[in-house]
């Protein structure tokens, strides 16, 4: 460790009004981290007086805690949080129950929602996105109701009756204009919205519509019973508004502790589509999140992943009162899931899979391939890993196993001497 | 054995082996497709033959001269007669005759090409990627080329018929060529009204292409069929197509053939290894024949020999084999000699894997398919997980267990049956020949006996009742003794399924009678085990730095606090935690007799001052007193028990408040988890065995029992809860009122119908809630079940509520129960009734009994969550493998990084901050409390300089080893071993 001087501790000096220079030394000199040393700082402050004597004890009795809480070396880590976090599992239970207090939504919990997480699915059984509101959208219902409409994937039937004309051959939809008017809030008059939505069947469908008002007509190109009704099918799946993922938003009203405003409206949707949602005018792209790991992963990038699955996994134990399990096993699974720059699951298509011994992948899925494979490319296992070990009986280099001890054969006087 | 050096494995490399390897390294050739003659000795050169090995006892080995155990057995290989492809590279097979020439066997890749794929390659297997991709993006490209870059030869498609038939797509000159040139060469132009394309002469045509003339006459007549060049000068200054597709069948001669040209600087742009897998060994042409101890034969009860399913195929594959030599050397037609060529290959196919998709597996007599080479590998049972990750073991026992709690959290009691099978040896020495003899003296069935003992020139003696006291007088120092487990010996014991770290502890060693492992009810959480039956079992450990380990890192009190939440997972239960709630929650009072009873299993021997006097006028103690006589005297706590008062512990002693689960209990109870990390696990120790005991005697002293009229309520109270009932289906109907008026308003994103129900649930489940309230209003507070819901000791107050107001709303799949007939749940009801009894709502209690009805819903629920248990554990154990699997190699480093095995940085410093979860609790903000040390500091609350440095110096507690070296209760009695530090 390098030597404080009096220069470096400068800074600590200026920011607390009772550290002195020599009492600055003093901690600096200790091995804590930086966080406790600012906390010894802030509470040498807090109290005025204290002698650079006291500060030197405090500092030892700091250092002297903080030193028996931290990890020993060569501790099986890893396995300690596979087992803290499998362990649990037995505990959770196996049905879909409702959000957070929001009980319009349903949404994966308990076991299946942890499997879905450590395998790193690609889309989760119910994707949901959190939509946080700028200040300007987040205390007014009217305003956060405008971002609900750009979220929320709007279809024909949400606007108006649709109904066949067999006789004509035609589909007429009879728009509401007091929803037209309520999703384009920008629009005057609801002809004109009418309009826009007369233009998107015309680009989606391929036909000519007749207008009046708000109401539309349009039929097969020449009559065909059957096409007829397949004109209705599309119509029903167009749409009109909104990001075509998200089926449903719920404006939620939760109370806020780090803002001015005491309540502010949050947004649940079910479905997701992150990247487009972060796009969207009065969404506080810092807040809002998703809970599918590739999605966050793709528009934030790794550490964002990672954060998401430490969150996420956490969110589903706590959800079955598992709240206790260490952060810390999470935040492990986590980084081995994101270690190599992309999300990977845990198991045979993911971590298992690519481990470098040949043993260790034989062991544990694909068996026979595994060796098969290994024999073509030539592979050489040098025995580095657990399972490697344990297969052919040598002592595995983790914990007690990883020390090599050697018997000092120094004489016993030379330790006096260099006292 | 003796002077055997253990062999280290260093490392293994994996390769294919060349046919003249194998046949250098067989011990035989093998020609007979029997085993064994009428003799019973096994026929020369037939697939028992001696010199692969041997299996029964007293024959000798021919090839290393080792008896039956010592004798690992050699390889065989049988000759093929013809060769066969190897099941399990077919797919690598069919990549490699896409991608190289059929011609000169090279790569079909330009050298710019190749230069890349075996950078791409170096690069992945830099980053621990699959070679395998590279391999297959690298045969993509090759396949696009039509023509071998470096012989200009056309390449030709490959087919593949699964599993091992491979044909050449070619295209070849179709039998009617000639008619197509003519066709060409005079379009007819009355088909289509308008010429197709001006004809052609032949002169013009011999000109164009650069055949002569007549040559071109005679292809035109069909005489002379044209060579590839000519063939393609004629297609092209003709504009047609002269080719048709031709099947050609490779045989797999002609594929090893084919692969012996591939030159080896493209195999490895393929990432093969060139040195040690050519690609020509896939196909076989020697097959080795396993060991005779890899197939033992087994002699079943009525003296027939049973062998071994490999035994059974490769008597299939020297029949068909001889066959087929047979045949050929006579001289059989190529039909014949084709059929017996796909046979020999369909039974060396199912040799090595019989669960090919799309070929029918070999069968046994009895019809069970084969367990052959592939299956010998895969799965749970087989050779990968089954024998080598997991392993047997000896020195194990496994029995019942069932409760002891007089035995302390560390010990374990040990039946003398396992005791006498268990060994530990002792090296006998000066210092213990005395005990030595002692044991061997006693010899096998007496309990500190011994079993064997060895002498120094390694010969092992047994010990036996007659030859006990004779060779107790023979033991010198030098001599090993192989005794009994005694008292105060480590093992280690165990409880399936193992979750977590805990459920693999080492005990101390307490011999008893009866069969049975003992063990202290404390220990039952991390184990997760109770004595309905449960069996536990027991290792001994056979060498000093096993036991060493064990005591030191694995002993039940270093496993105190969980690594899972950072508390402690050891402490009270169930009626220790009743007990100390009967002690201390109206602080009662005890005459010294009394106080000294409730004491006396803990190592206080003497009362503190009395806290007053008796209406008799005797001195008495109150329960917290007699409680505080545990703590330890510089305890300082302050918190909120279960129960709901504040506990405040000042100075060792407990001032007010009830300890209960909160203070004592298993899952973080406070006072035992500071006791553990504020002082040392020794002192937790001690502590929590003398609750335990302490808190028996004390619910041994006031009584504790439950019967069915502790779950009465008066019947006033009774009618109230119908009340409750009565009214919640009022509501109920009323909201059904208003859904068949379509008046009901849906909440935001449900329907009418889920609204309704979710309304429904509510109401229902406030009824029960009610129900629950009332029934609690009319309990004692000295009620047994309430005492125990309280307290945390066992159940909660919705069992209670259960059991004496209303069962309440039974749910599967999280709704009301909804299945059954058609538009109803049992036939008792009226189609679409929506009622609350019509859809599993028990509004009896347990007590009062269920109707038939409630009891039919009741059931429903109940077996949802059975099937639901069920589902789970197999989940969460596939999840925990795969868990343990993916992050069984990391490991904290001396520089604080976590690392895997090969010593990539997963994480820079432990859970950002380098804490360890067992030492700090999840639910802690902080774990260091800056604010009180400085107040320490700064007040001087100091005694003594002493007492100072331990508050500022890190206090490393003295390595407890054992029960009899240390505080608590004197196991050695005043005569036993002190500590070492």
């Amino acid at each position: 460790m390098t030597e404080t001087t009096v220069e470096s501790v400068d800074t600590y000096v200026d920011a607390h009004e009772h550290v002195t220079e020599d009492i600055a030394l003093v901690v600096e000199d200790t091995d804590l981290p930086r966080r406790l040393k600012d906390r010894v700082y802030d509470t040498v402050d807090a109290r005025e007086g204290v002698t650079t004597e006291q500060a030197d004890e405090i500092a030892q009795a700091v250092e002297s805690r903080y030193l028996d809480t931290r990890v020993d070396p060569l501790d099986p880590v890893g396995t300690v949080s596979a087992q803290s976090i499998g362990e649990p599992g037995t505990q959770m239970t196996m049905n879909t129950f409702h959000y957070a207090g929001v009980a319009e939504m349903d949404v994966t919990q308990g076991l299946p929602r942890l499997i879905e997480l450590v395998d790193a699915r690609k889309t989760p059984d119910t994707p949901i996105m959190i939509v946080h509101l700028d200040d300007e959208h987040a205390t007014d219902r009217e305003r956060a109701h405008e971002v609900v409409w750009q979220l929320e994937a709007t279809k024909i039937l949400a606007l108006g009756d649709v109904s066949t004309n067999v006789a004509d051959m035609l589909v007429s939809i009879d728009l509401n204009d007091e929803t037209l008017l309520e999703r384009w809030p920008t629009y005057e008059s609801a002809t004109e919205v009418a309009g826009i939505v007369a233009d998107i069947i015309e680009d989606n469908l391929g036909v000519e519509t007749r207008r009046t008002g708000t109401e539309i007509e349009f039929g097969p190109e020449e009559p065909s019973y059957r096409e007829l009704l397949q004109l209705v099918e599309q119509l029903r799946e167009i749409v009109f508004k909104g990001i075509e993922e998200v089926t449903r938003v719920v404006i939620r009203k939760e109370s806020v502790d780090d803002s001015d405003n005491d309540e502010e409206f949050v947004l649940y949707t079910e479905g997701s589509a992150f990247a487009d949602a972060l796009e969207i005018e009065g969404v506080d792209a810092s807040r809002t999140t998703c809970n599918n790991i590739h999605e966050i992963y793709r528009t934030l990038g790794v550490e964002a992943a990672r954060e998401t699955i430490i969150n996420e996994t956490m969110e589903t134990l706590e959800e079955q009162g598992l709240d206790d399990v260490n952060i810390r096993h999470l935040m492990l699974v986590s980084d081995i899931m994101t270690n190599r720059g992309t999300v990977e699951s845990i198991g045979r298509h993911g971590i298992s899979g690519s481990k470098e011994s040949v043993l260790a992948r034989a062991a544990f899925e694909v068996t026979v391939n595994h060796l098969l494979d290994a024999a073509i490319h030539g592979e050489a296992d040098d025995l580095n890993g657990v399972i490697e070990n344990v297969i052919v009986g040598k002592p595995v280099a983790i914990g007690t196993g990883d020390v090599d001890l050697r018997m000092g054969a120094a004489p016993s006087a030379r330790k006096s001497a260099d006292d | 054995m003796a002077g055997a050096t253990p062999k280290e494995i260093g490392g293994i490399k994996f390769g294919l082996m060349d046919p003249e390897t194998y046949r250098d390294m067989s011990a035989t050739k093998v020609i007979t497709a029997d085993t064994y003659d009428d003799d019973g000795y096994p026929i020369d050169m037939g697939l028992m033959d001696p010199r692969l090995g041997v299996i029964d006892p007293g024959l000798e080995c021919r090839t290393c001269g080792k008896h039956s155990g010592s004798c690992n057995g050699h390889f065989g290989h049988i000759e093929l007669a013809a060769p066969v492809i190897h099941v399990g590279f077919t797919k690598l097979i069919r990549r490699l005759l896409r991608s190289t020439c059929r011609e000169c066997g090279r790569l079909a890749l330009t050298d710019e090409e190749k230069e890349e794929f075996s950078e791409k390659l170096q690069r992945t297997k830099d980053l621990g990627g699959d070679p395998t991709d590279v391999l297959k993006s690298a045969v993509r490209q090759a396949r696009k080329a039509k023509t071998c870059p470096y012989c200009s030869h056309p390449q030709a498609d490959i087919k593949h018929e699964k599993p091992t038939t491979y044909y050449e797509v070619q295209d070849v000159l179709a039998g009617e060529y000639s008619e197509r040139i003519a066709r060409a060469m005079q379009p007819d132009e009355d088909e289509e009204g308008e010429e197709i394309g001006e004809g052609m002469a032949p002169q013009q045509l011999a000109d164009e292409t650069g055949i002569a003339l007549d040559r071109v006459n005679d292809i035109l007549s069909g005489e002379f069929r044209p060579r590839q060049e000519d063939r393609k000068a004629l297609e092209k200054a003709l504009d047609v197509d002269l080719t048709e597709e031709d099947m050609n069948k490779l045989m797999p001669s002609d594929i090893r053939d084919w692969f012996e040209d591939i030159p080896d600087e493209d195999l490895e742009a393929l990432g093969i290894d060139s040195q040690g897998s050519r690609p020509e060994w896939m196909i076989l042409t020697v097959l080795p024949v396993p060991p005779v101890t890899a197939r033992p034969s087994i002699t079943l009860d009525n003296g027939q020999r049973s062998e071994d399913d490999l035994t059974h195929k490769l008597v299939d594959i020297i029949r068909i084999n001889q066959r087929f030599m047979e045949n050929r050397e006579a001289g059989a037609p190529q039909l014949i000699i084709e059929d017996l060529w796909e046979l020999l290959q369909y039974h060396v196919t199912t040799f090595v894997d019989n669960e090919i998709s799309g070929t029918p597996p070999a069968r046994h007599r009895s019809g069970r398919p084969l367990k052959t080479l592939s299956q010998r590998l895969k799965g749970k049972e087989g050779r990968f997980r089954g024998s080598l990750s997991g392993k047997r073991v000896n020195f194990s026992a496994r029995t019942v267990i069932s409760p002891d709690p007089t035995l302390s959290l560390n010990e374990v009691g040990v039946p003398e049956r396992v005791a006498e099978e268990m060994t530990q040896t002792m090296n006998v020495s000066e210092r213990n020949i005395d005990r030595a003899r002692r044991y061997v003296q006693n010899g096998p069935e007496a309990h500190p006996g011994a079993n064997y003992v060895k002498r120094p020139d390694g010969r092992r003696l047994k010990v036996t009742e007659k030859n006990c006291e004779e060779l107790a007088e023979k033991v010198q120092p030098g001599w090993e003794v192989n005794r009994h487990l005694v008292d105060g010996d480590i093992v280690i014991f165990n409880r399936q399924p193992s979750l977590h770290r805990m459920s693999i502890m080492a005990h101390e060693v307490v011999v008893m009678p009866y069969k049975t492992f003992r063990l202290n009810t404390v220990v039952c959480p991390p184990y997760n085990a109770d004595f309905d039956g449960d069996e536990m079992n027991m290792h001994a450990l056979q060498n000093e730095e096993a036991r060493a380990e064990a005591r030191v890192l694995m002993r039940v009190q270093e496993q105190i606090l969980s690594p899972r939440f950072g508390e402690n997972i050891i402490g009270a239960i169930q009626d220790h935690i009743s007990g100390t709630y009967l002690l201390t929650n109206e602080n009662p009072e005890f005459t010294e007799t009394q106080a000294l009873d409730l004491l006396r299993a803990t190592s206080v021997d003497e009362l503190p001052a009395p806290d007053g006097q008796n209406d008799a006028g005797q001195d008495v103690w109150t329960g917290r007193t007699v409680f505080s006589e545990l703590l330890p005297d510089d305890l300082n706590l302050e918190f909120t028990s279960s129960s709901g008062d504040e506990v405040l512990i000042e100075d060792g002693q407990l001032i007010r408040g009830t300890v209960d689960e909160d203070a004592v209990g298993a899952f973080g109870g406070e006072v035992v988890d500071t006791l553990t990390k504020m002082y040392s696990e020794t002192r937790a120790r001690v502590f929590i065995n003398e609750v335990a005991s302490l808190a028996m005697r004390a619910i041994m002293h006031f009584g504790f029992s439950l019967g069915i009229d502790d779950e009465s309520i008066p019947p006033t109270a009774n009618e109230q809860v119908d009340e409750a009932i009565d009214s919640a289906y009022e509501r109920v109907q009323e909201l059904i009122g208003t859904y068949e008026a379509d008046e009901l308003e849906s909440l935001p994103g449900r329907t009418v119908d889920e609204t309704l129900e979710m309304k429904i649930m509510q109401t229902l489940g406030k009824a029960r809630d009610s129900a629950g309230e009332i029934a609690e209003d009319h309990f004692a507070d000295d009620n047994p079940a309430v005492i125990m819901a309280r307290s945390g000791a066992r159940g909660s107050m919705l069992n209670l509520t259960q059991m004496t107001g209303c069962v309440g709303q039974q749910a599967v799949r999280g709704e009301r129960i909804n299945r059954g007939y058609e538009d109803r749940t049992l036939a008792h009801y009226k189609p679409d009734d929506l009622s609350a009894e019509a859809h599993g709502f028990v509004e009896n209690s347990y007590r009062g009994g269920l109707t038939p009805r409630e009891f039919f819903f009741h059931a429903m629920g109940g077996r949802e969550g059975l099937v639901d248990t069920a589902v789970r554990t197999s989940k969460s154990g596939y999840l925990q493998r795969r868990l343990i699997n993916a992050l069984s190699e990391l490991e904290t480093q001396y520089d604080g990084t976590v690392r895997d095995t090969s010593g990539t940085i997963v994480q820079f410093e432990f859970g950002e901050d380098g804490t360890s979860p067992v030492k700090v609790s999840s639910t802690e903000e902080n774990a260091i409390d800056v604010d009180s040390i400085a107040d320490r500091v700064v007040d001087a609350e100091f005694t003594s300089s002493e007492e100072k440095a331990r508050f500022l110096g890190r206090e490393e507690p003295p390595t407890n080893l054992s029960e009899y070296a240390g505080p608590g209760l004197d196991k050695a009695q005043g005569m036993g071993a002190q500590s070492d530090d």
